[in-house]
């Protein structure tokens, strides 16, 4: 089989981009959390906050390290592998991207130093301030990168001129239509993301018996957020879903695997879609339902594929990637609800009054990141063959690489990501068996934490 | 004001300093990486403190260099990273070894340290060769031939020397004791090679391209332009008294290593500057035929005035927060 260097760029640059976000969707929320952790011990005075914070900026670092070194790679693909995106849209993007350095990544980078190492050296209300001016940072990041993305599904406030993508107003093209619900969306996956892990490494800590009060105050912490979030997430999810069937229809068609133009569209809710034979096999249908939620009407119009003949999407991935993300979008709200009771309302913290929660919460530890990527993989695969949603195509920006080479670099970095996720996992995993006053950032510490577990003890 | 004049020229500008701060602030980084394998496991710990604060946002000046490449320049930042496709490739995955060790060496547990104090250096090496090797590659206006090829060859192994140098002449900021002594003695053999590369370096430059010969040897501009060479000679030496000098070193003025390796930096970055100018890529693209629209530029200049004093102003804090010895820093 010959290989397609277009398909392999594609599948190169969906490597990255997929190992990449893993860990700025764990940051952003987290970083808010510690915050949180951090004002607490501040106004309350209780140790157990104190040790939340420690151990969890551990983990954060970790996690920021890996979002910073493959985010550097990022910023090169666009030249290495797509220049003729940054040539025919650069007056659009390259402002976008030169805001998020300017704005987010110094502040980030530099707060984070203060923030892992800096608490004796600085007073703490300094202290506090750097938690959140990384905060912050991780969240203009976020607000930049997903206005360029959100502009690349829904432009606007541009003009072409030979090709050339000129910008008519930076207001239109920073809120261009789906950036609000984009951001909305992937701002409260990031928190919902946070809230799982801190759960789940919690629950796992507290099966143990590590950090006693503490690794309880961190899980209820992630119960609330996750019982108000997850919810909230399903109401942001249908606006952006309406917001996408205006602008988008074609990927909304794919997602739903509607075939032709219908009134009265049927939800499918499992199936197989045969792209050739313009079907879905074996397909369960609830009658009426896509149309009740898209246009909330029973008998309203969805378009169909046969509409975009040759500009739509791959049927299959995006169906597929759709109903992950929403099943265990449905899962989250199931255990948010249900954690946030046992652990509020029934308020039993022990290991052997909450067994089945604690297994439950371990298993769901990464479910932000199966949401998460299946929720990109929609909005991009949806996005195809268009890298600019209905004026610029992903094939015309390519880089002229000898297929060898792309699939070479590319052996090279899944074999790199496979590695760092499993010694990622391994370290949250070997963490997590420790107690926040053993661990430290530097090893010469460990002879005054010692002294101080020894004094607290 | 011709702003389709100034701005792309206050981008080159910015963009050339983010590199030269790059380069003098990962380069140490990324030489004391390089010089983790030759020392012993406690002084590993101290060499590792000594940049615990700083890398990141260190690291962060290739992000804005190659930003504003992107950002201002777009048909050049295609036209150099596609060129460039294998060494930024391999380069990234140094950069991502070198990062993510920093935090793995501490976290993955007393077994597999030893696995990521090696990554830890391996990232270093390989980045900072490649480094060397885009720099190379990109001075002979990326025409891949094997003239430009050996001097690519060159640049690969002489900016390894001096990153090793910065590394050195930052321990002799952040240490004392033992290891003190042993930073200064690996700059005291370090400080060869890299004098070495310099001379072969500028022998080689005009050499290799006609463009850069004809702009430093003809008159007056070579009269005009005889203290860069003259001045990083000067400071070459100095480096040489400082680390041999035990009442330099033992009196706390060690930091006067890492301000002539500065200038160096900074001569050498004039003279690289002047050598290109006003191409982007030699001999293909000047810096106004691969720029933004005025409009797009001028965007982001109001960003830029607002924001790098800003970013300049923290970075100076956060040194200041963590200046003194790094064994003296108290983490957490």
């Amino acid at each position: 089989m010959e290989f397609d260097p277009f398909l392999l760029a594609r599948l190169q640059f969906a490597a990255n981009i997929s190992f990449h976000i893993l860990f700025p969707t764990i940051t952003i929320g987290l970083c808010w959390v510690l915050f949180y952790f951090r004002l607490r011990y501040t106004f309350s005075g209780d140790k157990a906050w104190e040790y939340a914070y420690f151990f969890w900026v551990k983990i954060f670092a970790l996690s920021f390290a890996l979002g910073v070194v493959s985010g550097i790679t990022m910023s090169f693909q666009f030249g290495t592998n797509w220049p003729g995106f940054m040539e025919r849209a650069g007056n659009i993007a390259g402002p976008l991207l030169g805001y998020e350095v300017l704005t987010a990544f110094f502040l980030e980078a530099s707060f984070l130093g203060i923030m892992l190492f800096g608490k004796d050296r600085v007073s703490n209300r300094m202290h506090l301030m750097a938690t959140a001016l990384v905060a912050v940072g991780t969240s203009f990041s976020a607000f930049w990168i997903l206005s360029l993305n959100s502009w690349m599904q829904t432009p606007a406030g541009y003009r072409l001129e030979d090709g050339i993508f000129h910008v008519e107003s930076w207001w239109a093209v920073i809120f261009n239509p789906s950036f609000p619900y984009r951001f909305a969306h992937m701002f409260n996956a990031s928190l919902l993301t946070a809230a799982f892990l801190i759960m789940g490494i919690s629950a796992w800590r507290a099966r143990r018996g590590v950090d006693g009060p503490a690794t309880w105050k961190v899980m209820r912490t992630g119960a609330v957020m996750a019982a108000l979030l997850a919810p909230l997430q399903v109401w942001i999810g249908d606006l952006h879903g309406l917001n996408t069937l205006e602008h988008q229809p074609a990927k909304i068609a794919a997602m739903e695997g509607v075939w032709e133009t219908e009134r009265h569209a049927p939800l499918t809710l499992f199936g197989f879609p045969d792209e050739e034979a313009r079907t879905t096999h074996m397909a369960i249908k609830v009658p009426g339902l896509a149309s009740l939620i898209l246009t909330h009407e029973w008998d309203g119009e969805i378009r169909g594929l046969n509409e975009f003949e040759g500009e739509h999407p791959p049927v299959a991935p995006v169906f597929w990637a759709f109903r992950v993300m929403v099943g265990v979008g449905v899962l989250m709200v199931l255990v948010g609800l249900w954690s946030a009771w046992q652990l509020w309302v029934r308020g039993k913290e022990s290991r052997e009054g909450q067994g089945v929660l604690l297994r439950i919460l371990s298993v769901m530890t990464f479910s932000g990141w199966v949401a998460v990527l299946a929720g990109w993989y929609v909005t991009e695969i949806g996005r195809q063959p268009w890298v600019v949603d209905g004026l610029l195509r992903t094939a015309d920006v390519v880089a002229d690489h000898s297929s060898a080479t792309v699939a070479g670099t590319l052996f090279g970095y899944v074999l790199l990501y496979l590695f760092l996720l499993v010694s990622y996992i391994a370290a949250l995993r070997y963490m997590a068996t420790k107690p926040a006053r053993s661990l430290s950032l530097m090893p010469q510490q460990r002879a005054m934490n010692a002294e101080r577990a020894q004094g607290e003890a | 004001m011709d702003l389709g004049y100034w701005l792309p020229l206050f981008f080159a500008g910015a963009m050339g300093l983010a590199l030269l701060i790059y380069v003098i602030l990962d380069g140490y980084d990324l030489g004391i990486g390089m010089l983790l394998p030759f020392a012993d496991d406690r002084e590993k710990d101290v060499m590792v403190a000594a940049i615990g604060p700083f890398w990141d946002a260190n690291e962060t000046w290739i992000v804005l260099g190659v930003g504003i490449l992107l950002i201002a320049f777009p048909q050049a930042h295609g036209v150099v990273l596609t060129a460039l496709y294998l060494p930024v490739t391999i380069m990234l995955m140094g950069l991502i070894l070198r990062g993510v060790s920093f935090d793995f060496r501490v976290k993955a547990g007393d077994r597999h340290k030893a696995k990521w104090n090696a990554l830890f250096a391996l990232g270093s090496l390989v980045a900072s060769v490649c480094q060397g090797w885009m720099l190379g590659a990109f001075v002979t206006g990326l025409t891949g031939d094997s003239t430009s090829t050996l001097f690519a060859a060159l640049i690969a192994v002489a900016l390894p020397a001096l990153y090793i140098m910065l590394g050195a002449a930052w321990l002799l900021i952040k240490t004392e004791g033992e290891l003190f002594r042993k930073a200064a003695h690996w700059g005291r053999l370090a400080v060869w090679p890299m004098g070495g590369f310099l001379v072969l370096i500028s022998i080689a430059t005009p050499l290799v391209s006609q463009t850069i010969a004809d702009k430093w040897f003809t008159l007056p501009n070579a009269i005009g332009l005889m203290p860069i060479p003259i001045a990083t000679g000067l400071a070459w030496a100095g480096l040489i008294w400082i680390f041999n000098s035990r009442q330099i070193l033992h009196h706390g003025y060690g930091w006067l290593a890492f301000l002539s390796l500065v200038v160096i930096c900074v001569l050498a970055g004039i003279g690289l500057a002047y050598s290109l100018f006003p191409d982007i890529v030699l001999g293909q693209l000047s810096i106004w035929e691969s720029a933004s629209s005025t409009e797009s530029l001028l965007f982001t200049f109001w960003g830029a005035i607002i924001t790098l004093p800003m970013i300049l102003g923290y970075t100076v804090f956060i040194y200041r927060v963590f200046r003194g010895k790094a064994s003296d820093l108290s983490y957490e």
